[in-house]
């Protein structure tokens, strides 16, 4: 460390004010800051600071999304192998995944972080740590089969026209990585839902090739049930890609065709309890969308007409993306309400949303992502009206004083 | 049995380097000297010339807005340096101290027997009006204006913060003369707020005032929450805040009949070999007890004040006006530690739980360990910030300097120092203290 603390010192002089490379002080300084803690002292104010930084909270989350990570990865070469009919090891499939989702991982990082460091040299910044997070996330809720090519684009527009225009990391109103996700969502729909794509049956540079089985079918199960001609619930049953049916703990642990990250519920939990015992994710939020998914959900039961209006709660739940949405999508401190009440009132109607739309918009099976953005933009309004209680009461001291 | 009110936010940051409970001795230096930057929202105009002798209490500068406001001279001696910095301001006044303090003399006056006129007066006159501070904007409390309450803090819950009984020691008659005469200012009350700890008689038994007990962790003792607790500010209204400590030196002015700025200040920090109270008088240079006394070999920050609120000062520098602490610890520019963002080293503190906790105290130096970004994560603030003010918002329409907004989330009831723990926490490390003080600033200018 000391060798390249000693390095760092010999070539920094040529990007800081007057040096050659001067037009890359931000690439320069995101690097020194990433290997060693900057040593700068405060100026004004508190002589001492607390030790957790952006970094930290950054990567906190990236820890907490790791475990759906590579459960998701192993689904895909679980998904894979059953669909082309062979019986592998545990480790194969696996690797198979890695290999399916980490040119994904790559092509994202490096569009949305060539992005940002080109933005934040242009305006003399540093380099904001916000898209660690999108970057890992937007690979983790497209399908397996997205090309390559429109994540880039999709990464591109996102980081530019729902961050980068607003001012950076901290002043988007939308959550990036699903403005990448609906920026692919109404281009090419057809890329992005129906039965073809949340399975690869392709092999991957070589690795698992095979001829998919007879009787293949690789609808996700919230897909099966919102297009199912059966009359109620009881009449319907949830099958994998090969016809067997799917049990609640296929679901649960996440073996089940769907979006890298959202299939296992089990690691998405464990994500979860990462982010509130750090206290980086607030509880708060997670909480409240699965109440307002549950009250939505009872509601629905309650008149049901057809399969999905009687769906129990705990399906919604497992399916889809609406753990992982609760759980590292809501609570983008960012773009989610910003008070502790507000919190409460956000996540309520995420779930409340979410459901809505997936009962009773065929079109759409999933309803998380258009959930949260929709309440990103409502967000604020939500804000505004819980500090204008605090706004009131304040008011009326004054009055009542004078 | 006083009223206690709870507080709940807040933290308790373990820092290394509690002052001991020992006196140890009176310092002295041979030059002694005010800054007037300590005095906030006071524009000094000269009293005093190179080579003029001075008594203590006599006037070294006064206020060109309130030219009845003087400011004492500490000790007797030798006008030698009025040194200036940039645009002519003076940065300091240095008297040169005689080796016993002649005190100029105001005679002792009975606080019962004066008028509300006359106690303003000789507060004034002595040069101790600077102990009063107000808000709105907190600046030392302009003399014109009819305060609603005074509020006096009687305790202190900042990191390694002396404890109020010790250095209020054998003041008891002072304090309570100091609160007479505080009574008489106002029309409205003094509001004392005492540690549910203390047991100094001249606090927990004080007549005159409304004695409240807050019980908590910091900010508990800051005067700003405990006003929002007991009864906040309005738009128009101004109250005063003062010290237990500043009051002592209010009432020995009447008890003695001269002006005596001695503290009893506490040498604390992680970097000090023995640490203990002195006894000095403000202005004091405090070379003295750093020399040989702190770590060798790394580069240190001297803090007049605590680590939170106080000021940056050389090895050389002075004790400023307000404060009853002074702090060393280490500066931190020699450090380079790799990868912190992945450290689970045991020096490493944060309020939050995204490093582990070991339970015990720490050492902590000046870096920001991080660097400045938008406001990201969410209700950090509030949770050091016991007031029913939303601080995020808040510091969001003083950036803006939204004049409507700023009223509205309550800027009258806030001062620099309600934010210091925000500050310490911020995951941005904004620097939130000089936010506020400069939206105060910009905003006193536009009201007044």
């Amino acid at each position: 460390m000391k060798a390249l603390r000693k390095y760092l010192d010999k070539i920094k002089p040529n990007f800081e004010e007057g040096g050659k490379l001067h037009w890359l002080y931000s690439t320069y300084d995101a690097f020194e800051t990433f290997l060693f803690v900057p040593n700068t002292t405060s100026k004004s104010g508190v002589h001492i600071h607390d030790a957790r930084d952006s970094k930290r909270t950054m990567i906190v989350v990236i820890l907490a999304l790791v475990p759906a990570l590579l459960v998701g990865m192993y689904n895909v070469g679980l998904q894979h192998y059953l669909a082309i009919g062979q019986d592998v090891a545990f480790l194969t499939k696996f690797f198979y995944g890695l290999l399916a989702v980490l040119p994904q991982i790559v092509v994202s990082y490096v569009v949305g972080l060539g992005i940002e460091f080109a933005i934040a040299q242009v305006k003399k910044e540093e380099v904001a740590e916000g898209f660690l997070v999108s970057g890992i996330l937007i690979p983790m809720i497209v399908p397996v089969d997205t090309p390559l090519w429109m994540i880039a684009v999709a990464t591109a527009f996102a980081v530019i026209f729902a961050k980068e225009v607003f001012g950076g990391t901290g002043y988007n109103i939308f959550n990036v990585a699903l403005i990448t996700r609906a920026f692919l969502f109404f281009s090419y729909p057809s890329k992005m839902s129906g039965e073809q794509v949340w399975v690869r049956t392709a092999d991957t540079f070589g690795m698992g090739k095979g001829a998919v089985i007879d009787g293949y079918s690789g609808a996700t199960p919230l897909g099966q049930i919102a297009t199912t001609e059966a009359g109620g619930f009881s009449d319907f049953a949830f099958h994998g890609i090969t016809g067997q049916p799917l049990s609640l703990s296929d679901m649960f642990f996440g073996f089940i065709p769907g979006s890298i990250g959202e299939v296992s519920t089990l690691a998405i939990l464990l994500g979860a309890v990462i982010l509130i015992a750090t206290g980086v994710g607030s509880w708060k939020t997670m909480l409240s969308v699965f109440i307002g998914g549950l009250v939505a959900v009872l509601l629905v039961n309650s008149f049901a007409q057809n399969a999905i209006m009687e769906m129990p709660v705990y399906y919604h739940f497992l399916l889809g993306g609406f753990a992982f949405g609760a759980v590292f999508m809501a609570t983008d401190p960012v773009t989610s309400a910003r008070t502790e009440k507000g919190k409460w009132i956000y996540g309520f109607l995420i779930g409340l949303v979410a459901v809505a739309i997936r009962v009773f918009n065929p079109g759409y099976p999933e309803g998380m992502m258009l959930a949260i953005l929709f309440m990103n933009a409502f967000a604020p309004l939500i804000d505004f009206y819980v500090i204008d209680a605090n706004i009131k009461r304040r008011a009326k001291r004054a009055a009542v004083t004078k | 049995m006083a009223n206690r009110i709870k507080i709940k936010k807040g933290l308790r940051i373990p820092l290394l380097g509690d002052a001991e409970e020992t006196l140890r001795g009176r310092v002295t230096s041979e030059y002694v000297r005010i800054c007037p930057e300590d005095f906030h929202g006071v524009i000094p105009k000269l009293a005093v010339k190179v080579d003029d002798a001075v008594k203590a209490g006599m006037p070294l500068f006064f206020d060109k807005n309130y030219p009845e406001m003087l400011f004492a001279s500490p000790v007797s001696g030798v006008v030698t340096n009025i040194e200036r910095g940039e645009k002519r301001r003076i940065l300091y006044v240095e008297v040169k101290a005689d080796s016993t303090i002649q005190y100029e003399d105001f005679g002792k006056k009975p606080v019962a027997s004066l008028s509300a006129e006359e106690i303003k007066k000789s507060i004034l006159n002595a040069g101790l009006w600077f102990l009063v501070k107000q808000r709105p904007y907190d600046v030392v409390a302009a003399p014109t204006k009819e305060p609603r309450d005074i509020f006096v803090t009687g305790f202190d819950t900042a990191p390694l913060a002396p404890a109020t009984d010790f250095i209020l020691n054998g003041s008891e008659a002072d304090l309570q003369a100091g609160f007479d005469a505080l009574a008489k200012l106002t029309t409205g009350k003094v509001y004392l707020s005492i540690s549910p700890k203390t047991t100094h008689k001249g606090l927990r038994d004080a007549k005159n005032v409304v004695i409240t007990e807050f019980d908590g962790p910091h900010p508990a003792g800051n005067v700003g929450v405990q006003i929002n607790h007991i009864k906040p500010v309005n738009r128009g209204e101004t109250i005063w805040t003062l010290n237990a400590s500043d009051v002592a030196i209010i009432g020995r002015l009447f008890n003695q009949g001269i002006v005596d700025l001695t503290r009893t200040v506490a040498l604390t920090g992680s970097e000090v070999k023995q640490t203990g109270y002195y006894q000095m008088v403000i202005g004091t240079q405090l070379n003295s007890i750093f020399k040989g006394n702190v770590t060798e070999g790394i580069s240190l920050r001297y803090i007049s004040g605590n680590p939170l609120t106080g000021r940056k000062i050389d090895a050389d520098g002075v004790l400023r006006a307000y404060d009853n602490q002074v702090t060393v610890i280490p500066e931190g520019d020699d450090v380079h530690e790799a990868f912190g963002w992945a450290s689970l080293s045991p020096k490493r503190y944060s309020a939050g739980c995204t490093y582990p906790t070991y339970n015990k105290k720490y050492r902590l130096d000046a870096r920001l360990l991080g660097g400045p970004r938008a406001i990201i994560v969410s209700n950090e603030y509030d949770k050091v910030f016991p007031m029913d003010i939303f601080p995020e918002q808040l510091i969001k329409s003083i950036i803006a300097f939204n004049i409507d907004k700023m009223e509205q989330l309550g800027i009258y009831e806030v001062a620099p120092e309600d934010f210091a723990l925000c500050e310490f926490v911020d995951t941005s490390k904004l620097e939130l203290q000089r936010i506020v003080r400069t939206g105060l600033d910009l905003l006193r200018k536009e009201m007044e």
